[in-house]
């Protein structure tokens, strides 16, 4: 029996500034502790959506942090390492980023404080979701169509799926799931496209050609 | 009104329309009311001057309304924007009250438009007070501040606050502009119209006629700094700039500026800058009427380098411009300057007149650097810094208002 259809939604992130700041590490850690688990959400996966050049040096807006304004490599480097998708929730990608910082404290002997203007300040995003009235029934018409999917809709089904869905899957690899074995080849090569290292356009043209190369060629099926 | 949204569909592409279209559907039948200070002059008249047909040709009931006020009213207003930004500035109660008095009646001629408005969106300090009146409001008001507030003159600042606590929301161009306030703080950076007279393609023959109308040597490079005769903007700054950089590069040097209606202090940059440029022929000093736009299209588009030196800057719409136009950008490293000119590919950062005398140097001797990065500073405006990205954020912070305060909106 095939699954439901796949409902096509998009979405829009507004930034929101929480009025915390950091202006040494030890700030950081301490606001990090606090503040909403949203802040984290956006200094991670925000960038995607918002105003950013998109070859940036560092993935993370704590890494960047600490690289230009503490100008600290060593933690930046350890910052920029941590891939959020490796943790279930992000309660846990938090606690991670703590570790990081808490080791770098320890080697530290003194706390570096960043000029006044260039403190770290946290923020959090509201997304709001609509419906497209886009209704797919078929794989072969997600092929069709994924080249004119919005960004939105990208960043709505293959990054923030992952922490709506049970086993943190994007809504294409949890949809064609439900065919049971008939794309697995497709599942597979979804799988490897990396969420964190991609723009939202480069993630589009790599689902499109995961489709095009794994459909169009009669390897499925 | 289709007509408009096709004309921007060519530019950033029929899924960035798409979307628009299917964000507005979820606030249309609402009212919207844009109120700022001035309907011709400055960043933010020209950005409603966008913002409002765009929204309008997406089925949105918008409408603009402009406050009026005396020239001790505009002197006041000026001395709490500079005051904001950082300089110490002593307003007396006297003024204080007019501002207010200007307020009120402000408020009166605007009543009926006002307290019926679904959502009102008051822009910078000048029209603040409005809501203070407003007693029998209906809509939720949202506060656009355009300019740095992040160190502030306190006083000024403290008065000027309760005024904007009361609001539902506000919009900061950049967090570290933001000043804690008790209500959502949206972050919406600005954008630029490339449809404007001040941003669209221009033929060979207009920009020759600006070259001819000043005489500019074709053989020398020119750097040009566009802006509003402000000491936030440092032109001295640029002209020793450029002093320093002659001495190993033949160099022509243009500093333009047109005035706002809102903006006396003006006339007095204007008089410090002749004297600093001390009668060189070399130096262009274009006092621009406001209309002016094309003229100022056609000096970043015949310039191989443009500068913003600011000392203090909100966002820097000029830079966002000369990006636009494949041009890199020697930018003062403060404010929304920071995020648009990213080192060694959009342009440079500076601190001083010997830093960007050095940058001008760099840029004048690697022609094929500087090309590669007018490239990218295109491509980065089209991706981040269009009308369109900004009226998506309006419109999701639109909804977001009138949905609730959760992280997450469905709307079914």
């Amino acid at each position: 029996m095939p699954p439901d259809p796949f409902f096509v939604k998009d979405c829009a992130l507004i930034a929101i500034a929480n009025g915390e700041k950091a202006q040494n590490l030890r700030e950081l850690r301490d606001r990090l502790e606090m503040t909403p688990v949203a802040c984290v959400y956006y200094h991670f996966w925000g960038g995607m959506l918002r105003p950013r050049f998109d070859d940036p040096e560092y993935q993370n807006d704590f890494a960047s942090w600490a690289a230009h304004s503490l100008h600290d490599k060593i933690l930046a480097e350890r910052l920029s390492s941590i891939d959020p998708t490796a943790y279930d929730n992000l309660e846990e990608l938090r606690q991670a980023v703590i570790e990081i910082i808490e080791i770098r404290l320890d080697e530290s002997e003194t706390v570096v404080w960043t000029d006044v203007d260039k403190q770290f300040y946290f923020v959090r995003s509201q997304i709001v979701v609509f419906d497209t009235g886009v209704i797919v029934s078929d794989p072969e018409d997600m092929r069709l169509m994924l080249p004119g999917l919005s960004l939105g809709s990208i960043f709505y089904h293959f990054i923030d799926a992952r922490r709506r869905t049970a086993g943190n899957l994007d809504d294409f690899t949890e949809w064609l799931l439900g065919f049971e074995d008939q794309y697995a080849r497709l599942i597979t090569r979804i799988t490897t496209i990396d969420p964190y290292f991609n723009t939202l356009s480069e993630l589009r043209e790599a689902l499109n050609m995961s489709f095009n190369e794994c459909m169009t060629a009669g390897i499925e099926r | 009104m289709t007509a408009l949204l096709e004309r921007y569909e060519k530019i950033v592409g029929k899924d960035v329309i798409d979307h628009l279209r299917q964000l507005a559907q979820s606030i249309k039948g609402l009212t919207i009311v844009h109120v700022n200070s001035t309907r011709e002059g400055g960043g933010v008249a020209e950005i409603l001057h966008s913002l409002i047909p765009l929204k309008q040709a997406l089925g949105l009931d918008v409408h603009w309304e402009v406050i009026a006020g005396s020239r001790d009213f505009y002197e006041c207003t000026k001395m709490m924007h500079n005051a904001l930004q950082g300089n110490r500035q002593a307003i007396s109660n006297a003024m204080l009250h007019n501002y207010e008095c200007t307020s009120q009646e402000n408020f009166e001629r605007l009543r009926g438009r006002l307290e019926h408005a679904d959502i009102v969106f008051v822009h910078d300090p000048q029209p603040a007070p409005l809501l203070h009146f407003c007693s029998a409001r209906k809509g939720k008001w949202i506060w656009r501040c355009h300019i740095d507030v992040s160190h502030p003159f306190r006083p000024v600042w403290k008065y000027l606050r309760r005024f904007v606590a009361d609001y539902d929301a506000s919009i900061w161009s950049l967090s570290a502009f933001a000043q804690f306030l008790p209500h959502s703080m949206y972050l919406i950076p600005p954008s630029i119209d490339p449809l404007t007279d001040k941003n669209c393609e221009l033929n060979e023959e207009e920009i020759d006629a600006v070259i001819d109308r000043w005489n500019f040597d074709r053989e020398r490079p020119l750097v040009t700094q566009i802006s509003r005769f402000d000491r936030f903007k440092d032109p001295v700054g640029v002209i020793q700039a450029y002093r320093l950089a002659k001495e190993f590069i033949p160099l022509q040097l243009i500093l333009a500026g047109g005035g706002a209606v809102d903006d006396p202090e003006g006339a007095d940059v204007v008089a410090e800058v002749e004297d600093a440029k001390n009668g060189d022929p070399d130096i262009h000093v274009l006092l621009l009427p406001p209309d002016e736009h094309r003229t100022i299209n056609a000096l970043q588009r015949l310039s191989d380098i443009i500068i913003q030196k600011s000392l203090r800057e909100g966002f820097g719409l000029t830079v966002t411009e000369a990006l636009w136009k494949g041009k890199p950008v020697i930018g003062g490293d403060t404010g929304g300057i920071r995020l648009q000119v990213i080192n060694h590919h959009t342009g440079f950062l500076i601190n001083t007149p010997e830093g960007a005398a050095l940058r001008i140097r760099y840029l004048l001797k690697h022609d094929t650097i500087m090309r590669e990065m007018g490239r990218k500073a295109k491509q980065f405006v089209l991706e981040n810094f269009l009308i369109t990205r900004h009226l998506r954020e309006y419109l999701t912070l639109m909804i977001a208002v009138m949905y609730g305060a959760e992280d997450r909106i469905e709307l079914s």
